[in-house]
């Protein structure tokens, strides 16, 4: 009954073509924003802004990375973790090397080098798909993680081989180290987050996303039509490690403050790529609905016992927590393989035909 | 149907965490225990934990606490990762968290430089970064019994001490790559100067622990005087089995107190016989205070450990020795501050001052168990010294004096890197000692 | 220069001058190419039977040896103790089948992919809550494998070749021969082959898919029983040797995804490229290269044959 389209006319292509064609999601987005920037900062405490926010953000930046290349452009890829290294660890260098930079343009500036190193391990993609492609994504992972333990210079020398955040202040404001609070970090993600996702939706709906999805859908018959794999492939391959190397640098800079290999490892690759099937391959909305399921899960999962009274021991909590996720990701690939985007989806049409569902 | 279902859930899921809200009910001692239990390290993480949880529980049930109060022991599962430990530290940081004991290195570090902020000391008994040692630069984390690069200094005393001294032999590091296995790297190459000896390093990546055979025909290869481990988890079982197999002499076989427990060697049995292990607090259940334990405690199955015959493990007592620590260190605040209700810069105060000296350990019921300690403004570490045990086949045996580190070339070192920790770092609180 | 000569001539200078440790090196890459064969054979079986690409094998195999193990802690004697784990893959064989593989007929490669994926820390969570995370060690004497070595004498120089290797070798021989009989001759056998070549065919001559699924993963179990066996043997049983298992992966790119013989060599190339890389090579450049050599011989490799060795030629190109 609220949620219809009837009466909103579009009389020209602009319109046909806006991110948000119906004034509903305008208002929902426009809502949300809010919510995002003013209510949360407001009211939330420190450790709903800085456990659950501000990962979450992060990880759904980086979902969105994993997602343009397996979602949009249907290449298989177990390297985000490295590809996330990748960023942070160039911006560590950065910040080192250029100590007077806003710290921002270095965070962003970092997703250039995975982008590059994204492009080299993404051309196998030319000749291979599938799981020959993961295995090509897994030698990426795993000689990467090398790198950052064995070439000193990565990491200054440190004696402790981690990358330690420097402090760093914008308009007076410390930004990043740990003296930055969670709000100021959580708004400096959240900025970013919200910039990239918007850059990321006009890039898919372009020409370059159409031709990714064409790619996707039938190579050779993309091939035909004009478009070229090469271009389209490596371009999915740099565009989706930028992503994931800005959500690395933010990782280390703007959440964790400091980090050595693990942070990095493969397990953060599944993980990611968890986020964007159970949020839905091929959705932005699916990637952010993932990286909220996959983060908030185990937080929620850990407070339910206390809730309900129960005294679990850590440990058992853990065991279970991996099981329920392991579980749940088999219930939802029979239930929904189109993901939680596919049930939004569902639960939007619902709402559109309401109260008259027939 | 179900589809709804989902859709609710994951509304209330939502819901639900944003209501997690911090709790401080009424006055405790807090002490939350970043515990691992999980994952591929579980094996070494679970018998501290049971161990720091049983002394503080044996506390609160024979003296009804410290000073009054009860201690309230908190675990937060890290499964050993440094990200989670991150989040278990936002997590409790807010309920009036006295002291952070991490661990794992990877986790001390991130905490570092967040401990100065939120005014809570770090205690990483044993592991962490050996440059906090130094109190000057590093007010808010501690150290005791003594850093890494104490304990190499007093491994490699002891290698002085043998077959002629250690001019001019070969010793091999076999380390876990990673903060902690990298960790003494820059004291044993400037110490391999100093005493005159020469370093070959055979690396062990986390993903390989289990598959050493290249690292052990390296050994093979080098064919080093002494071997020194840096292991830990699985790394360390693997290691000795492969010294073994290529009939590397055990008895020159040392690994650091991490690389030296129970659960190391029962998988190795006869095979391990003369391998040797630093530690820094004894093994058995032989003093008051583990027997306590087990009265108060374990025998009423308010433990989380399986099997009670486990109690005394070298990791169990290293738990408990955590715990003492930790205690000792709130007692001493609780004097310094005159009241019970401590916060976290009285437990700062309290760690610094802290004197476990060996007719404390006595009062304790723990006459004999570790070294004395004494920290000060300066030393967050407390020079304490270790021993030496040695692996009979079936459980260690305690075979050397303690070994006092050497001092006098480790803290130059210390200082050297500490002051280059900060140099990048202008905004870091340091502190002046008298 | 100097670099040249370390990479081209010291190696092989090295390996002249002391044949005693150069036969050595090849012998334990021996030893773990044919683990990394029986692991990758796990992979193979199922891929062959269902397309499912099994990313749970590495832990199947974990949970197989604590099964074995965790039986054996509760008294039972250590053959019945096999037999039981035998039992407790079998019913993971016939649960996967019921409650996953059932559910996901026709659903696009990369879902299976993900599902497996799921399964594996579905049994991560299982297995430490039932065993815990502690490392324990394989009952290898009591499954009466040998423990001790021999000593062989070589140009001036010793050879030590350890019995329970010997026992690895020869189990995965029997193995791999046992499942080439089982393929060709029996009628279970050339079911799975008609499954392999074609589902609708096999299907439409009255072979029932579910069944032979629940038979292809019970047969990949019993190999990861054999592997843990093994490989607990030589370490312990922990949960980290699931990330060892990831080392398949590579070896089916070499040997193709398809084929047990190019499982095998596959294993025995990675196997040996591995050690006598590490052993001459990983020096120059800080060692640790174990890790990804095995993955970039991989990659390097898919640029060339992307088929593998034995795979079939039919492989999609792009």
């Amino acid at each position: 009954m609220f949620y219809r389209e009837a009466g909103q006319f579009k009389t020209n292509y602009k319109d046909d073509q806006a991110v948000f064609p119906i004034l509903q999601d305008r208002l929902a987005i426009g809502l949300f924003l809010i919510v995002a920037f003013v209510a949360i900062p407001y009211f939330g405490n420190d450790f709903f802004i800085n456990s659950m926010m501000i990962p979450f953000l992060i990880f759904s930046l980086a979902a969105i990375g994993l997602n343009i290349l397996t979602g949009y452009t249907g290449q298989i890829s177990l390297g985000t973790g490295a590809f996330m290294g990748v960023g942070a660890y160039s911006c560590y260098k950065m910040t080192s090397i250029f100590p007077d930079v806003n710290i921002i343009i270095l965070i962003v500036g970092s997703g250039c080098f995975s982008a590059v190193i994204g492009m080299i391990f993404g051309l196998p993609s030319l000749r291979i798909k599938g799981f020959y492609l993961v295995v090509t994504t897994l030698a990426a992972q795993f000689f990467l993680e090398w790198c950052f333990i064995t070439i000193g210079w990565l990491y200054n020398y440190n004696d402790s081989g981690a990358i330690e955040v420097p402090q760093r202040e914008m308009f007076g404001i410390i930004v990043t180290g740990a003296s930055a609070t969670p709000v100021t970090r959580y708004l400096v993600v959240l900025s970013i987050v919200v910039v990239m996702t918007w850059v990321a939706s006009n890039i898919i709906r372009g020409r370059i996303g159409r031709a990714w999805m064409m790619i996707r859908d039938m190579d050779i018959a993309a091939e035909l039509m004009g478009v070229r794999p090469l271009q389209a492939k490596i371009s999915a391959f740099a565009v989706s490690s930028f992503y994931a190397g800005v959500a690395g640098a933010m990782m280390v800079f703007l959440w964790l403050g400091a980090a050595e290999v693990e942070s990095f490892d493969v397990n953060h690759s599944f993980l990611i790529l968890f986020m964007v099937v159970l949020g839905g391959l091929g959705s932005l909305l699916g990637s952010f609905m993932g990286a909220a399921f996959i983060t908030l899960l185990p937080i929620v999962l850990g407070a339910i016992p206390g809730i309900l009274g129960l005294h679990i021991n850590a440990a058992a909590l853990e065991h279970v927590k991996f099981m329920i996720i392991g579980a749940l990701i088999i219930f939802f690939l029979i239930m929904e393989p189109h993901g939680l985007a596919r049930l939004w989806a569902i639960g939007k049409q619902k709402l559109r035909v309401w109260p008259f569902p027939y | 149907m179900f589809k709804k279902l989902i859709l609710g859930a994951t509304a209330m899921a939502m819901v639900g965490g944003m209501q997690i809200q911090t709790a401080s009910a009424e006055e405790v001692l807090y002490v939350p225990s970043l515990s691992y239990r999980t994952g591929a390290y579980a094996g070494g993480g679970t018998p501290i934990a049971n161990g720091f949880a049983d002394y503080m529980n044996m506390l609160n049930a024979r003296d009804g606490g410290i000073g009054g109060l009860k201690v309230v022991v908190e675990e937060c599962e890290t499964g050993y990762t440094a990200q989670k430990g991150v989040e278990c530290y936002e997590a409790t940081k807010g309920k009036g968290a006295l002291v952070y004991n991490p661990y794992s290195t990877g986790i001390t570090l991130q905490l570092i430089p967040k401990a100065p902020v939120d005014k809570i000391p770090v205690l990483s008994m044993g592991y962490g970064l050996s440059a906090a040692a130094v109190g000057e630069t590093f007010p808010w984390t501690f150290n005791y019994p003594a850093t890494y690069w104490s304990q190499m200094s007093s491994i490699l005393k002891f290698i002085d001490s043998q077959d002629g001294g250690i001019k001019g032999k070969k010793i091999g590091y076999i380390y876990l790559v990673s903060g902690y296995g990298k960790e003494p790297i820059p004291l044993l190459e400037n110490l391999a100067k100093t005493m005159g000896f020469e370093v070959v390093q055979f690396p062990v990546a986390g993903k390989e622990m289990q598959n050493q055979s290249s690292q052990w025909l390296n050994v093979r290869k080098e064919k080093p005087d002494w071997m020194i481990m840096w292991g830990w988890g699985a790394m360390n079982a693997t290691a000795v089995k492969e010294a073994a197999k290529i009939r590397f002499p055990m008895d020159h076989f040392i690994g650091n107190w991490w690389a030296g427990a129970n659960a190391d060697l029962d998988p190795v049995g006869k095979a391990g016989t003369g391998y040797r292990s630093a530690n820094m607090a004894a093994a058995g259940t032989d003093f008051p205070a583990l027997q306590d334990v087990i009265k108060h405690v374990v025998s009423k199955g308010k433990s989380q450990i399986e099997d009670p015959t486990k109690v005394g493990d070298v990791l169990y007592n290293r738990g408990l020795f955590n715990a003492v620590l930790v205690a000792e260190g709130i007692a001493t605040a609780q004097k310094i501050a005159g009241k019970a209700n401590i916060s976290g810069s009285d437990m700062r105060d309290g760690l610094e001052a802290l004197d476990l000296s060996a007719a404390r350990l006595k009062e304790l019921g723990l006459e004999g168990f570790t070294a004395p300690i004494k920290g000060s403004c300066k030393d967050h570490a407390g020079g304490g010294s270790i021993f030496l045990q040695q692996w009979d086949g079936e459980n260690w045996k305690r075979t050397s004096d303690l070994i006092a580190p050497q001092t006098d070339l480790v803290r130059p070192l210390l200082e050297a890197a500490a002051a280059k920790y900060v140099s990048d770092k202008p905004e870091w609180k340091t502190q002046t000692c008298k | 220069m100097d670099l040249l000569y370390n990479i081209f001539v010291d190696p092989f200078v090295q390996m002249a001058g002391t044949p005693d440790f150069f036969l050595q090196v090849l012998w334990e890459g021996f030893v773990t190419g044919t683990l990394y064969s029986l692991i990758a054979l796990g992979f193979v079986l199922i891929f062959k039977a269902s397309g499912v690409f099994n990313f749970a094998q590495g832990i199947m195999v974990v949970f197989a040896a604590l099964s074995l193990v965790g039986f054996h802690a509760l008294g039972v004697p250590a053959y019945l103790a096999l037999f039981l784990a035998l039992a407790v893959m079998a019913a993971l064989a016939w649960t996967v089948e019921r409650v996953i593989l059932r559910k996901l007929v026709n659903q696009p490669e990369i879902i299976l992919f993900m599902a497996t994926i799921g399964l594996s820390y579905f049994l991560i969570g299982l297995g430490e809550f039932i065993f815990g995370g502690e490392p324990k060690s394989m009952i290898t004497e009591e499954l009466g494998l040998p423990t001790g070595s021999t000593v062989i004498d070589v140009a001036g120089g010793i050879v030590i070749l350890q019995h329970i290797d010997i026992a690895a070798a020869l189990i995965a021989a029997i193995l791999v021969l046992g499942l080439a009989i089982f393929f060709s001759k029996t009628r279970i056998g050339r079911a799975l082959r008609a499954v392999a070549d074609d589902h609708q065919a096999a299907l439409s001559v009255g072979i029932s898919l579910n069944q032979i699924w629940a038979i292809v993963w019970f047969a990949a179990g019993i190999v990861a029983l054999a592997t843990g066996i093994m490989w607990g043997a030589r370490s312990d049983v922990s949960f980290a040797l699931q990330i060892v298992a990831l080392k398949a992966l590579p070896v089916l790119i070499l040997g193709g995804f398809t084929s047990v013989p190019g499982a095998i060599i596959g294993g025995l190339i990675i196997g040996f490229g591995e050690k006598l890389f590490e052993v001459y090579w990983g020096s120059l450049l800080g060692g640790g290269v174990e890790g990804w050599f095995a993955y970039v011989l991989a990659l390097i490799f898919l640029l060339f044959r992307p088929q593998g060795l034995f795979g079939e030629k039919i492989i999609e190109r792009v």
